[in-house]
């Protein structure tokens, strides 16, 4: 019988959940590394036991984990994340020139066929590579160097590379997200990148078409069709059909187009799901409703998915790298929340029911669906 | 043989149990040649007590030895001779940490 597994990443240690397919009895391991932030940890989707993890503490910085008996046991891999020549300048905060400085990884993605093979995706912004399972990492720096690097500039949560979107179609094509620079792609391998902003608007920006400067939140593609991708942007729900070359609103009737996390149902790839939520900084969902929004028609026409998730007083966020789907017949939701509770739906968001209520503040999830 | 004292999530990590470790340490003995050696025998401290390439000191782990707060020393001055002569533990200690920094504040997102 199939079973799934949550990777759930959180402000002090990473916790696993797993369950068979039916998905109503969770078993809760963690916390492993408990005290120290875990952004993210993800599994290889060439070989499901190993799993990556990024750890890292404000006092002892970042070291990189890997697991290869699904997440019972783990070794620390090589830390050494070490820009490419000289690493420049960006914008800090205040417009001037700020030389670029390594501070944590907050995304590793898995490459889909090699499981020695992983990206990491680091603030300040830049993708790295290894290609010995995590014990060495090198700099594609054609990102940062492309020519666009020295206009980025930090977002509230730092200058992040939090999205990694590999084509399961083309090798060669990568899409990444940069807060608050936007999307970029590579057609290369890594080697040469060039920003995919076009259609996007934001608004308190000085040029608010700018090829860069936008606070992209969150990037989902479906692998049956990578020319397709949804972005949750700081404000704005966003659709492009042609690999990010262009892209146009669908934020409809949301209640608010600002949130951080969108993922895309496993076997309807115009079925979407965002979590809206109320900003510039407030950061907790409208009227105190948990709601996840779901489009069955790739964006413009939402509905409140509320069965099961707290109506009223309710104050949490949903960060960006928090929501994922298994790939079972029926399609399992699940989101984490900055108060600790991770939701789960079986049935592809009609109702929901919590796995875990008080984990800390939630960073990440991620799913396997296993044999 | 120079005593170790490492903070709780650094023996975790390098499955020290007890808190202290013993590392040999050859010629003079100072911070850099005690982090050398206890890098060596432990490798997967790198990068959680000083930069990979910078070898500076992390901002909130301090050294401290013989009742002294010996974190902004010379990375190469001698360190007390009860040190070398492992009467006392050289002390690896994660700073409290709190209050507003120089830099904007930077929320979660």
């Amino acid at each position: 019988m199939s079973k799934v597994r949550v990777l759930v990443g959180t402000r002090k240690g990473a916790f696993i959940l797993t369950s068979d397919a039916k998905r109503e009895q969770w078993d809760v391991a963690g916390p492993h590394f408990g005290g120290w932030e875990i952004y993210h940890l993800k599994g290889s989707p060439a070989d499901p036991d190993r799993i990556y993890a990024s750890q890292s503490s404000g006092w002892f910085g970042q070291l990189i984990q890997r697991s290869n008996d699904a997440g019972q046991t783990w070794e620390p891999m090589g830390n050494k994340f070490v820009y490419d020549g000289i690493p420049g300048t960006h914008q800090w905060y205040d417009g001037t020139p700020h030389p670029w400085e390594f501070k944590r990884v907050w995304h590793l993605e898995p490459s889909l066929t090699d499981p020695d093979t992983v990206y990491a995706g680091a603030e300040d912004a830049a993708l790295f590579r290894s290609s010995d399972g995590g014990q060495t990492w090198l700099e594609l720096s054609g990102l940062r160097g492309h020519g666009t690097g020295p206009h980025w500039q930090p977002g509230a949560g730092g200058m992040c590379l939090h999205n990694i979107l590999l084509d399961p179609s083309d090798p060669r094509r990568i899409f990444i997200a940069i807060s608050a620079a936007g999307a970029f792609r590579t057609d290369d391998g890594g080697e040469t990148w060039r920003p995919i902003n076009r259609g996007l608007r934001s608004a308190h920006i000085p040029d608010p078409t700018a090829e860069v400067g936008h606070c992209v939140h969150h990037v989902a593609m479906h692998p049956s069709r990578p020319g397709v991708l949804f972005m949750q942007k700081h404000w704005d729900v966003m659709r492009s059909d042609d690999a990010g070359d262009s892209w146009n609103e669908v934020s409809g009737n949301l209640p608010t187009d600002f949130g951080f996390t969108l993922d895309i149902h496993a076997h309807e790839p115009e079925t979407i799901y965002v979590v809206p939520i109320k900003s510039d900084s407030e950061h907790y969902p409208p009227e105190g409703k948990l709601r996840v929004y779901r489009s069955r028609t790739g964006g413009n026409e939402w509905e409140p998915l509320t069965q099961g998730l707290p109506q009223a007083d309710c104050y949490v966020n949903v960060l960006r790298d928090a929501m994922a789907v298994d790939s079972l017949d029926s399609c399992g939701v699940y989101f984490g929340t900055t108060g600790g509770q991770v939701y789960a739906s079986s049935d592809a968001g009609d109702h929901w029911a919590p796995i875990v209520r008080d984990l800390p503040a939630v960073l990440s999830v991620e799913v396997q669906t296993l044999p | 043989m120079i005593r170790v004292w490492l903070p709780a999530h650094l023996q975790n990590l390098a499955r020290a149990a007890g808190g202290e470790v013993e590392i040999e340490v050859n010629g003079a003995v100072t911070q850099r040649s005690v982090l050398d050696a206890l890098e060596a025998r432990y490798p997967m401290l790198r990068g959680t007590i000083r930069d990979h390439v910078t070898q500076q000191r992390r901002p909130f782990v301090r050294f401290f030895a013989c009742g002294e707060d010996l974190s902004h020393e010379p990375p190469d001055a001698p360190l007390p001779e009860a040190i070398a002569s492992g009467k006392e533990p050289f002390l690896l200690v994660g700073a409290i940490a709190g209050g507003a920094g120089p830099r904007p504040a930077r929320p979660s997102a």
